[in-house]
């Protein structure tokens, strides 16, 4: 049960985000520039950035809902599943490993990112900007696991929740719903 | 030296702003927001004590001393009080209400999992609301994320104890969304030797 009264339709963070608006615009609108504003990397690559950040801090509504996203756009589970499980062997670019290794120390702690990380990562052809998000995608999931976590905000009722969560993520992104979130009621609601 | 390519005249967060303005604006809206503008019961002094404390538990010298020195300034310009609750919130002279959030924000900083229904009862016990105990957590999980983003790109970090009660007294009385001044690194360089 969360530690404060949430909405009870409205699980893991977006409880949350609803229940202090203005506090949840500006990481709204964080989320949003880093990770689908115009950037050298896919959305599919941030998002497993993301991943691998709740992954390690053992947030399970977190790595299950990025985990989700992830197998959303590239139409598969493997590539995930094997971040999640290790870095060194995962179907992804040599890039792409070093940024996911600059992630997970970042998310652990700042100053575990040592110059030979930074400098494995360049040598593979990641840009300043490229490890710059990485590192603040790694710190802004650092605090979406706590946060969520911490206020002890409960998971969904039904799995089938993350489908509908990763579509609103691929297609409509970080932004609150214009609308609100009333309609997930009924769909939440116990049959 | 920072690990990527960042502007020399200004420290800490304030170059990763510099780099990247369009993240910089939600970042600083956000604390402003948590730290700065009115809130119900918490005042932005203790506010700013709760982000100076899960700063000095990273072990994230910029945070750590921007947020002390702007605490200071919210409390009459009391360093002796930001010293004793860095060194131990129990026998700070603060109220029992903010010893019990600062117990909270440690556990959050430790992980978001180490906040116990315990915690949260004993904090309410003291008098704390929801909004505070909400407010606490997400000061704490930002904190965590402002920590990180300074650390992990080993921005420039001085030593310099009068730059950061000047910056402190600017933010303290301007709040987050105004120009910060330019540091002339090379001055602070070679007298911080």
């Amino acid at each position: 049960m969360p530690h404060i009264e949430l909405e009870a339709h409205l699980p893991g963070i977006t409880g949350l985000l609803e229940y202090r608006k203005d506090t949840g615009e500006p990481i709204r609108v964080l989320t949003q520039i880093i990770l689908r504003g115009p950037s050298t990397l896919t959305e599919a690559e941030r998002e497993l950035l993301a991943t691998v950040v709740s992954h390690g801090n053992e947030c399970r509504f977190c790595t299950t809902a990025h985990a989700a996203t992830v197998d959303l756009l590239l139409g598969e589970s493997e590539t995930s599943e094997r971040v999640k499980a290790d870095i060194a062997t995962a179907p992804v670019s040599e890039k792409m490993k070093a940024l996911l290794t600059i992630a997970a120390l970042t998310g652990k702690s700042g100053r575990l990112v040592t110059p030979e990380v930074i400098a494995k990562a360049k040598a593979e052809g990641a840009t300043d900007l490229e490890i710059h998000d990485t590192v603040l995608i790694a710190a802004l999931f650092s605090l979406y696991n706590r946060y969520v976590d911490g206020m002890a905000t409960a998971m969904p009722e039904d799995n089938s929740y993350f489908n509908v969560l990763a579509d609103r993520l691929v297609n409509h992104g970080y932004s609150r719903l214009p609308q609100g979130y009333d309609h997930l009621k009924k769909q939440n609601a116990k049959p | 030296m920072p690990h990527i390519n960042l502007p020399q005249e200004f420290p800490g967060i304030r170059s990763l702003f510099m780099f990247r303005p369009e993240t910089a604006a939600p970042l600083n809206a956000l604390v402003q927001t948590m730290l700065h503008n009115p809130h119900p019961t918490l005042s932005a002094g203790e506010r700013e004590l709760i982000a100076t404390y899960v700063s000095r538990l990273n072990v994230c010298k910029y945070c750590c001393n921007i947020h002390g020195a702007i605490a200071q300034h919210h409390l009459d310009n009391n360093a002796e009080l930001v010293r004793q609750v860095l060194a131990n919130p129990e026998t700070a002279p603060i109220s029992d209400k903010l010893k019990a959030l600062l117990k909270i924000a440690a556990k959050v900083q430790s992980g978001g999992k180490k906040v116990t229904e315990g915690d949260v009862a004993f904090a309410r016990a003291e008098g704390a609301t929801d909004i505070e105990i909400h407010d606490t957590v997400l000061i704490a999980a930002a904190f965590c994320m402002y920590n990180r983003y300074v650390d992990g790109l080993a921005t420039w970090q001085p030593d310099d104890a009068a730059l950061y009660d000047k910056m402190g007294e600017q933010r303290a009385r301007e709040g987050y969304l105004t120009a910060p001044f330019k540091v002339n690194r090379t001055e602070e360089v070679s007298s911080g030797g």
